[in-house]
């Protein structure tokens, strides 16, 4: 009897073994297929029905109408919206994870501009013909960070630059005619403004630099504003240099010199939000989204009517803003890659765009729309955006972004921590991003 | 399988109506076994599918890593190739080693200090529910309240206690950075954590103790034990088995924390970076070979711990020995019966 059920029992231990085995073969021999298709982008783009869109959500509703309105004109080719939970990172993480499994779920993916070189690189989306995005009525910077090697991967969908809010009532208290452009003129305006008695306890300026992707951005905009780039074209390293080093000590001094309020490196835009709308800086580097809430008159804002808004700073000129914003990609693993190739054309067409502005602010893509009276009487912040816009470059363009965004962070927190000195800080990044490229 | 045969003899005891037939001490008729490991199959199965699988699936995959490169045209050119131990080894060199020893210490660190601070929070706890007084029933419906707040939302809500302009800073009158780099961090970690869960204990304990029959306490009274004594002599190993279980629970719940540093620090922060984020991190960055590595570690070292504390400690997790104190409260009446004849 015994002799029987322990045979009983080795049976169901080795099937369910086997059962494991045979999953766990299944699923590596779907990792180890062979080279994907070429990226022949002519001929590729084939098949037309049904696809899906995937995308971060979009609370104002803009892109359903869009959708909605293509689904009405092509009832044989409909668009299905799918959403991505909010967090960026999850939206990276499912995206990847299909195209590993090659899955024909996901057609057009809505990417964040940082993950461009990574998804192309990868093979994860396809190259887009010359024709798909009217790249001459777009900004160029754009344009620029849906490219991968001189190769156009991405429509630009929607975009996002840097802001300079200053308080323009105590500017004109302390006498000074213009906003500053440079931080050498911040650093003189403050002086001013500061000695102020109704400014006592104010900070002179804040940006983002809790230890997060805000301080990439602020990093890379300083770097750049003063002449300096974290990576070159082909996404080499270049922080090792006295325009990186110039750029990393307006940092540095800005925490030393107490011109930052010193819990700025626990600010993300929410903080410094909070911070400039209750008056505690008087300059402050943020994102255009801010602007409404600023604006509120209804007592939450103190700074309402108050403050005005520029281009950031730069070390002899205006400053460089990095780019947000998100471009349309088609994913190679889709059956109707015509219809998803149409779609994209359609969704970023400047038709769109625009009516999308009656219910979102995002910034559009076209350089057109920032100057259309109708919208800047609803949006006033646009025509500046346009001007950061223009002088915008993207965040370091490598296939490792996650690594490289990491390692950025880390050293360029441990410089205006103090943990770290300038050159030390910037010798460490430069060394960590060289190995990060070479893998 | 102990959890299943345990019962067996229980069921078995001679003299109890209803099994006739059965000769005691034969253990088991004709079939049983096949029938015992039929009915278990869907089990088996089961557990091969959601544990067993992605157990060996991890190990596996820890053994390899993805080489990638970038060709003439920039694109990547992918290759896992196996690298046997190599991803285990780079647990103790360089870069990776260090973030690892770090990790690991902080995982260590949270695990030893939040569960000691919660077990005594817990206990006092406890001993306040225990206690009859008007209003009990509200208390301990309301210090559930940290616990069924998912962790994520509690991370949000300690974020904004523990912010440069919060409502902790203002009431220390200090100005703390709690969310940067450094000890602050490691600290509001610590008191978030134990906030939240010093409750589970507490109300597991509680369990325990109101299981405790009242004619211990009363008999202890009779013989003129104070309120120490009586905690420490009748109260405290009693509820033993019930607190060496939270314990436990809370120590490999602690291990894996992930949820309320990542939300209320940050990812990618090295004073509270544990072991469960340096794990996600790796594979958020698509490093799969060593994220696995460092998730095998995590699930050893939790394992580790388990077996020590089940095998060294004693733990009850089963259940199997439930009878025991049973036994013995029946052996202390008895004596107690025979100490009042005797003092008779």
């Amino acid at each position: 009897m015994r002799q029987r059920s322990r045979t009983w029992q080795t049976l169901l231990t080795t099937t369910a073994l086997v059962t494991a085995a045979a999953v766990s073969l299944t699923a590596c021999g779907g990792t180890a297929q062979e080279p994907k298709a070429s990226a022949n982008a002519a001929a590729a783009f084939e098949g037309k029905g049904p696809i899906n869109y995937v995308s971060n959500r979009d609370a104002s509703g803009a892109a359903n109408k869009s959708i909605e309105e293509w689904n009405a004109a092509h009832p044989d080719e409909k668009v299905t919206f799918i959403e991505l939970p909010d967090s960026a990172d999850q939206q990276r993480q499912q995206l990847i994870q299909n195209a590993q499994i090659k899955s024909d779920t996901f057609s057009v993916l809505n990417l964040d501009v940082v993950w461009t070189s990574e998804f192309a690189a990868n093979k994860w989306i396809m190259p887009l013909p010359e024709d798909a995005v009217p790249a001459d009525q777009m900004i160029p910077a754009t344009v620029n960070a849906a490219t991968y090697r001189d190769t156009l991967f991405g429509a630009p969908y929607y975009t996002d630059g840097a802001l300079f809010y200053f308080r323009s009532d105590l500017l004109r208290a302390a006498g000074i005619a213009a906003p500053p452009k440079t931080w050498d003129e911040m650093k003189a305006a403050c002086a001013k403004i500061l000695a102020l008695p109704e400014t006592a306890g104010m900070s002179c300026y804040t940006g983002q630099f809790d230890k997060n992707e805000a301080l990439t951005v602020n990093f890379s905009e300083a770097v750049a504003s003063a002449g300096g780039s974290v990576v070159d074209a082909e996404g080499k390293p270049t922080v090792n240099t006295a325009e990186a080093k110039k750029g990393l000590n307006l940092l540095v001094d800005g925490f030393k010199d107490g011109m930052f309020p010193s819990d700025a490196i626990t600010y993300l835009e929410e903080q410094g939000r909070r911070a400039f709308q209750d008056g505690k800086v008087v300059f402050l580097r943020n994102w255009p989204f801010l602007y409404a809430s600023l604006s509120a008159t209804d007592g939450s804002s103190k700074v309402a009517g108050k403050f005005g808004i520029t281009s950031i700073p730069g070390t002899d000129g205006p400053g460089v803003s990095t780019l947000g914003g998100r471009n349309l990609a088609v994913s190679p693993f889709t059956a109707n890659k015509a219809t998803a190739l149409e779609f994209i054309k359609f969704f970023t067409s400047e038709e769109q765009a625009q009516k999308r502005l009656s219910l979102s602010s995002r910034a559009p893509a076209y350089a057109s729309l920032y100057e259309d009276p109708a919208v800047v009487a609803k949006r006033p912040f646009f025509p500046t955006l346009l001007e950061s816009l223009n002088n915008a470059q993207p965040r370091p363009k490598v296939v490792q972004y996650g690594a490289t965004t990491k390692a950025i962070q880390e050293e360029a927190y441990a410089a205006i921590t103090g943990e770290k000195d300038t050159d030390t800080a910037l010798a460490a990044m430069q060394a960590k991003l060289e190995e990060i490229s070479a893998k | 399988m102990t959890v299943t045969t345990a019962p067996a003899p229980r069921n078995q005891t001679p003299g109890k109506p209803g099994t006739p037939g059965k000769k005691p001490g034969k253990s088991r008729t004709p079939g049983e076994g096949r029938m015992a490991a039929m009915l278990l199959s869907p089990t088996l199965l089961v557990l091969a599918l959601v544990i067993v699988y992605p157990l060996i699936s991890a190990i596996h995959q820890s053994l390899f890593r993805a080489e990638s490169g970038l060709d003439a045209d920039g694109f990547v050119t992918e290759g896992e190739a196996f690298v046997g131990l190599a991803n285990y080894a780079d647990l103790f060199v360089g870069e990776s080693g260090r973030r690892f020893l770090n990790a690991f210490g902080n995982t260590t660190f949270f695990t030893v200090s939040t569960v000691l601070l919660e077990t005594v929070l817990g206990l006092c706890l406890a001993l306040a529910m225990n206690r009859a007084f008007r209003g009990r029933s509200f208390l301990r419906a309301s210090i559930l309240v940290p616990w069924a707040v998912p962790t994520a939302v509690s991370g949000l809500l300690w974020r904004w206690i523990f912010q440069s302009d919060g409502i902790a800073n203002t009431m220390l009158g200090s100005e703390i950075l709690w969310t940067a780099e450094g000890t602050a961090s490691k600290l509001a970690v610590i008191i978030a954590e134990v906030w939240k869960t010093a409750p589970f204990i507490g109300l597991l304990v509680l369990a325990g103790m109101q299981i405790i029959p009242e004619e211990v306490y009363e008999a202890a009274k009779i013989d003129g034990a104070g309120w120490w004594r009586q905690l420490g002599s009748i109260t405290l190993p009693l509820v033993k088995p019930t607190l060496l279980v939270a314990v436990l629970f809370r120590m490999l719940d602690a291990l894996r924390m992930f949820d309320l540093p990542f939300v209320l620090i940050g990812p990618g922060k090295e004073s509270v970076e544990t072991l469960s984020m340096l794990a996600w991190d790796e594979s958020n960055q698509l490093r799969y070979g060593s994220a696995s590595a460092f998730a095998v570690v995590l699930f050893l070292y939790v394992a580790v711990v388990a077996i020590v504390f089940v095998k060294v400690l004693g733990t009850d997790v089963t259940g199997a020995n439930r009878l025991r104190p049973v036994k013995n409260r029946q052996k202390r009446k008895a004596t107690r019966s025979q100490k009042a004849e005797a003092t008779r």
